[in-house]
């Protein structure tokens, strides 16, 4: 605390006449009304109408009139598959940034709180989490791309070609690869303070009472670790769902995930009969993101329970 | 000092699991590093880092300077919208409403539950009419960034606010004659401003990277620009990727310094 009083200041004087300090008080509370007012209005003209906009107007026409027809256009094949592809994309780099950044965080127990691994691993985690986008597709492109560091590397010494079957990197292969180096930190980011709330104590009490390390984490810690494990999970998936730049820069032909199928009805909204697709595609990914990020509102404040 | 924790894996193995993931999330980096050291003569050379200093790349430099600039005036946006709306808001909140304090929180952290992409979707009929009444500057822009960086501001905010008692200093200060906004400029704030200026960092870091909604409204930032120069000289893109990589390493090594001072006063505070 910096604001130390002096102890012996004099007695404040305040208002003593309590109709006087009434009205004060009231006319305060309207100017603190008005106070949040700015605000609001800024919250309501850039997001929730932005909003309202992107669940609805995939649902009328034109000329303000309600249509469902844009609706059944989820029922079209191309975009059921985009939809299936980018839940799959979600929900496997959701796995392994979950199994890969527990691995890290549990490795990581081993070392000093505050030290100089745990320091490092806890900066570039929260700056490769946070720096996704266009430079991490041309990081890809640069290791593993047709004249990537690693693809030339593999030919020089083994004549290994890392393409002879095709393109995979700008299609869903090279979306994994890509979508991990931001789902490993933020599981990193996420999941070690759950797992650093897991008291050693416990442990020796276990051991104690004549259980075996294996006996701890099979009745104690993995039990206690599960909602956070898969609040992390579903944290990781909504991210991947919901990540745009870095497919955007990598694929930049053909639209295999929801994301990218909004640009090209973005970009080609002119089209006849295209109309209301890209709102329908948000309406889409707000469904599901919402199903998601309830879920793991819930399960988050189950695991929140026991870390005090 | 505390030592490794009972639960950990020996030590090896440790040591084994941090170098392997290590390795594999340097290897990125070093494939940046030797591509932009590569000479087209054969070999490697520092000729690519050398065009930076070329007068002949103005063309080039002239999309970076444009989106530099632009990213510039957002994240001036930006911020502003986080310290002029957003935090008195929320000390007001804390303050004189606090049955409100859980809406806020949800209006607040709802952008990440949103996709960018979504937002753009309704960001655009917006932006028209912005476009139409008062021309398609960039710094409009930034109240779209606003809303993206709301819950990394609020959370960096409310770490702060929660942790110094507002209510308690706003009291004592009224009690001792100070006015509601001596009691916001000259008590609140200045204890604030730790959390302040993090939320300004991480906005700042935030509006950097942003590629989604420019890229789709049709405006120009540094990373716009970056795809821009990646289709003409992909050596300078990265060479600037690397450099952008850095700027926000130190952004966020100073952001780590900024709340680390905070937890290891309190903590020296308490001994």
């Amino acid at each position: 605390m910096t604001h130390a009083l002096p102890a012996d200041a004099p007695a404040p004087k305040t208002p003593t006449s309590s109709r006087a300090g009434r009205s004060r008080s009231s006319g305060a509370r309207l100017g603190a009304i008005f106070g949040i007012v700015p605000f609001t209005a800024y919250l309501l003209l850039f997001l929730a109408i932005p909003t309202v906009i992107s669940l609805f107007s995939g649902l009328f026409d034109g000329h303000g009139r309600f249509t469902p027809a844009n609706l059944t256009a989820l029922w079209d094949p191309t975009v059921l598959g985009a939809f299936w592809a980018s839940i799959w994309l979600s929900a496997v780099t959701a796995a392994i940034g979950v199994l890969v950044g527990f691995l890290l965080c549990y490795a990581l127990l081993g070392f000093r709180p505050g030290g100089v691994v745990r320091t490092i691993v806890d900066a570039a985690s929260s700056m490769l989490a946070q720096f996704g986008g266009v430079m991490l597709a041309f990081a890809v492109i640069a290791t593993i791309g047709l004249q990537g560091f690693i693809t030339l590397w593999l030919k020089g010494a083994f004549h290994l070609d890392l393409f002879a079957s095709g393109p995979w990197l700008y299609g869903m292969p090279g979306l994994v690869i890509a979508y991990v180096y931001f789902q490993v930190p933020l599981m990193v980011i996420t999941f070690l303070p759950a797992l650093t709330a897991l008291r050693a104590e416990w442990m020796e009490a276990t051991l104690t009472l004549g259980g075996t390390r294996g006996v701890f984490w099979r009745r104690v810690g993995v039990p206690l670790l599960a909602p956070s494990l898969l609040a992390s999970f579903l944290l990781l998936f909504a991210n991947a769902f919901s990540a745009y730049a870095t497919a955007a820069a990598l694929a930049s032909q053909g639209a295999p995930i929801v994301p990218l199928q909004i640009r090209t009805a973005l970009t080609s909204e002119t089209m006849l009969g295209r109309q209301g697709m890209a709102g329908v595609l948000a309406l889409g990914m707000i469904i599901v993101m919402a199903i998601v990020m309830t879920t793991y509102a819930l399960v988050s404040r189950k695991a929140a329970r026991w870390q005090a | 000092m505390r030592r490794a924790s009972a639960l950990a894996p020996r030590g090896f193995l440790s040591w084994a699991v941090v170098l392997v993931i290590g390795a594999v999330f340097a290897v990125p980096i070093i494939a940046m590093i030797e591509f932009t050291l590569r000479d087209p003569a054969g070999g490697h050379s520092l000729v690519h880092w050398g065009a930076l200093f070329n007068p002949a790349n103005t063309a080039e430099f002239g999309q970076i300077w444009i989106g530099v600039g632009n990213s510039a005036q957002l994240a001036l946006v930006t911020v502003a919208i986080v310290l002029v709306l957003l935090a008195p808001t929320m000390v007001l909140v804390h303050l004189r409403f606090p049955r409100l304090r859980r809406v806020l929180e949800f209006l607040c952290l709802l952008p990440i539950s949103i996709p960018a992409i979504v937002l753009v979707v309704g960001f655009a009929p917006i932006y028209l009419v912005i476009g139409r009444a008062i021309g398609t500057g960039i710094w409009p822009l930034g109240f779209a960034y606003g809303i993206t960086v709301l819950p990394y501001a609020y959370r960096a905010i409310q770490a702060n606010l929660g942790g110094i008692e507002a209510r308690v200093l706003a009291e004592a200060a009224r009690s001792l004659g100070a006015s509601s906004r001596q009691i916001l400029t000259r008590v609140l704030l200045p204890n604030l401003r730790q959390g302040l200026l993090s939320a300004s960092l991480i906005s700042l870091a935030v509006v950097l990277g942003e590629y989604t909604i420019a890229s789709l409204l049709n405006r120009q930032n540094l990373q716009t620009a970056l795809v821009v120069v990646n289709k003409q000289d992909p050596y300078l893109s990265i060479i600037l990727t690397l450099l952008t990589l850095l700027f926000g390493f130190l952004l966020l090594a100073l952001i780590d310094g900024v709340s680390g001072g905070r937890r290891s006063r309190r903590t020296k505070g308490r001994s």
